[in-house]
């Protein structure tokens, strides 16, 4: 293999694993929290279409990352009323949230725009344009370094760098700050954080607001910087991916990066495959490629490399007693 | 300070689900005004679409057929405390099963292919889910997010036989060769000529005896009890005796088998070859299913039977009311789940209050509740 194809490669992982890192992130929030959030999926979708809605009526794609994230937070409010205030079934809820979101957008989008679900075509100022980092032009010609500067770090649209910048955040959040402890607890044993005097309702509703915020950030990511327009379905089952990594992750931040790299890789690798067979790999089916990220998830979970422990609560709803 | 009285029995079972069930579609019907059409005009249009004559009909008992499996499916896995969402993927993979029975005895009279099929999709729908049950039970790993990446697992696994194994020498589509005519599973249409030219077949009549199956498993079994305690309480289970781990496998594998008699009634009864994708979500739409039928095969079967008329009428509703796109019927499903399944507890406790006000021994207790709310 030579470099400029692993270059081009990871410039592509760079690409791919900027919305599975946002949303794992954002499952990161709830699921410390003790919210399990199957619905990762449903509210990228929400926020892709409202982005792409929204950047295309007005022209700003900033306008179109505002309207994405507060429909997705919206929807992560909802979602957070049925599984934290009504105390209901949190897997059942995401499912619900999933499937609203897969009908909403294709049935608002025909109505809107009527070009069979998809948003008119975004372009311009409308869409997140990519940023030369300084001196990406001058270091293009210095061999390896230069390159992997300007090609694979340099070039990517702000959203892409947000998300990397979140990972040192969220860890930083997590484990360094007040709220982060309390956090982790009320995901551990909430009841200790209620009689230490600390609202878990309060906790996981913030938790679950700052999934909205995040899952809108990649939604938006996919309709108006890596794409250009909404298309049916078009984040196409990248939550459960996001999902499958932060269990792989065992819900640390970092590791959480790392795995949604590995997993943008596997997706540049099977798109890449699809146009041009590699000799090594020609024998793989790119299917195989394709269900490598759910088939390591499993065997994770299964226990046979390491241990995935959730956080103890998860999925339970608090009832504070009386 | 005081607290709620629970409900009584009848209004737990059919008050509060009805109540929750006006509410999903109530604001369906808001979408629709939303989009400047009366809903009452588009409702009417379903109700014709999945009624209005044989073919319509015929049409909506097809879909009921699948959902009365995928939802016996997710309930018999609920009774347990089991939340089997890979419904989908179950059913996929039992298509590999139907066809390959159905190929390999090309040729023979369906009433031969007919039992053998149904028993294939069973057993490869019930392997699919086995897994994730067997991974519940003994290495303890979520059956909820295994069965979801299950689900994906199938959709790729099916994509690789149908472009690599499966398909036909001759076409170019990813699909079968078609199964031989006297191998078909007979539609109802050739004995009732009500139901000329739709797809529903035998399989339907397969369908309502396991409402009856499942009912008598659940409710007047050994094996029945035992999963309703492990669906109860697996503590107690254990002490009971019973070995929950195998529960768990058992009734994951029932579950899966149940699924995947989608694949007989879609590949032997209806499309006749293997094609990709005909689950069409048939799997998500038990999950509905099973929710508003409260877990109950009686409930089941009218849920099923009014999925299908949305399915059937949602086809239908986009040629009488222009703009309103059969999506109008997987946001219908979506707020179904929304209502009746995770926002469950919406009108408990105002019920709750409502019925202290009129039973006299408990109003005193419900005022004083009210005035001491109001004070805090």
């Amino acid at each position: 293999m030579d470099l400029n194809f692993l270059i081009s490669m990871l410039d592509a992982t760079l690409r791919l694993s900027t919305p599975l890192l946002l949303a794992c992130l954002a499952g990161l929030y709830s699921e410390r929290a003790g919210v399990f959030d199957i619905g990762l999926e449903g509210k990228m979708l929400m926020a892709a279409f409202a982005a792409a809605a929204t950047a295309a009526v007005t022209g700003s794609a900033w306008a179109g990352l505002f309207v994405g994230m507060s429909v997705s937070v919206l929807t992560a409010l909802l979602q957070g009323a049925a599984a934290i205030s009504l105390k209901g079934n949190q897997l059942i809820a995401g499912v619900a949230i999933n499937m609203l979101a897969a009908g909403l957008t294709t049935f608002l989008g025909q109505q809107w725009f009527r070009q069979g679900g998809r948003t008119p075509p975004v372009s311009g100022d409308a869409r997140f344009s990519s940023i030369q980092l300084p001196f990406a032009a001058e270091l293009r010609n210095v061999p390896v370094v230069g390159e992997i500067y300007s090609v694979i770090i340099s070039g990517h649209s702000i959203l892409v760098y947000v998300a990397f910048l979140m990972v040192p955040l969220t860890a930083w959040i997590l484990f360094r700050t007040r709220f982060g402890l309390r956090l982790r607890a009320v995901g551990e044993n909430p009841k200790a954080v209620d009689t230490a005097g600390i609202s878990v309702r309060r906790l996981r509703y913030q938790a679950v607001l700052i999934t909205g915020l995040l899952c809108g950030m990649a939604g938006a990511y996919f309709s108006i910087a890596q794409g250009a327009g909404f298309g049916n379905n078009m984040t196409a089952g990248k939550g459960f991916i996001a999902l499958a990594a932060l269990i792989f992750a065992k819900w640390r931040p970092v590791a959480a990066m790392f795995t949604c790299l590995l997993f943008g890789f596997l997706d540049a690798l099977q798109i890449r495959l699809q146009s041009t067979p590699l000799p090594v790999l020609s024998d793989v089916p790119v299917q195989l490629i394709q269900a490598l990220p759910y088939i390591l998830t499993v065997v994770l979970l299964a226990g046979f490399i390491g241990k995935a422990v959730g956080p103890k609560a998860g999925g339970v709803p608090y009832t504070k007693e009386r | 300070m005081s607290v709620l009285k629970p409900l009584p029995r009848w209004a737990d079972v059919v008050l509060l689900p009805l109540l929750n069930l006006t509410l999903a579609f109530v604001v369906s019907g808001l979408v629709v005004l939303a989009i400047g059409q009366n809903p009452l005009h588009a409702m009417w249009a379903i109700a014709t679409g999945a009624f209005g004559s044989g073919y319509n009909f015929g049409y909506t008992l097809y879909y009921a057929t699948n959902f009365i499996f995928t939802g016996l499916a997710v309930a018999l896995a609920a009774h347990a405390g089991l939340f089997n969402i890979g419904g989908n993927g179950q059913a996929y993979v039992a298509g590999l099963g139907v066809i390959a029975v159905a190929l390999l005895l090309d040729g023979t009279h369906w009433i031969i292919v007919m039992p053998l099929a149904m028993l294939a999709a069973m057993l490869v729908g019930g392997i699919w889910a086995f897994i994730p049950g067997y991974l519940q039970a003994k290495r303890g790993s979520h059956v909820v997010i295994t069965t979801i990446m299950f689900n994906f697992i199938a959709a790729a696994l099916m994509v690789y036989m149908l472009n690599y194994v499966l398909k036909a020498p001759t076409g170019m589509a990813p699909e079968s060769r078609m199964i031989a005519p006297d191998a078909r599973m007979p539609r109802l249409a050739e004995f009732i000529d009500f139901f000329r030219h739709t797809p529903v077949n035998l399989s339907l009549f397969l369908a309502i005896a396991l409402l009856v199956g499942v009912y008598y498993l659940i409710w007047h079994t050994k094996f029945g009890f035992a999963l309703r305690t492990l669906g109860q309480n697996p503590t107690a289970s254990r002490y009971a005796g019973f070995s929950n781990s195998k529960i768990i496998m058992i009734v994951m594998t029932m579950s899966g088998a149940l699924a995947g008699l989608v694949a007989f009634n879609e590949v032997l009864g209806v499309q006749n070859r293997l094609v990709l994708d005909f689950v069409a979500d048939a799997g998500f739409v038990g999950i509905a299913v099973a929710l508003m039928g409260r877990n109950h095969p009686f409930g089941i079967g009218l849920a099923a039977l009014l999925f299908g008329a949305l399915y059937q009428g949602g086809n239908e509703l986009q040629y009488v009311v222009p703009g309103l796109t059969r999506e109008m019927v997987v946001i219908i499903q979506a707020l179904v789940i929304l209502f009746t399944g995770a926002m469950e507890g919406l009108f408990r406790p105002g019920l709750q209050f409502a019925f202290m006000l009129f039973t006299p021994e408990h109003k005193a207790e419900a005022m004083a509740r009210e005035s001491a709310g109001s004070e805090s």
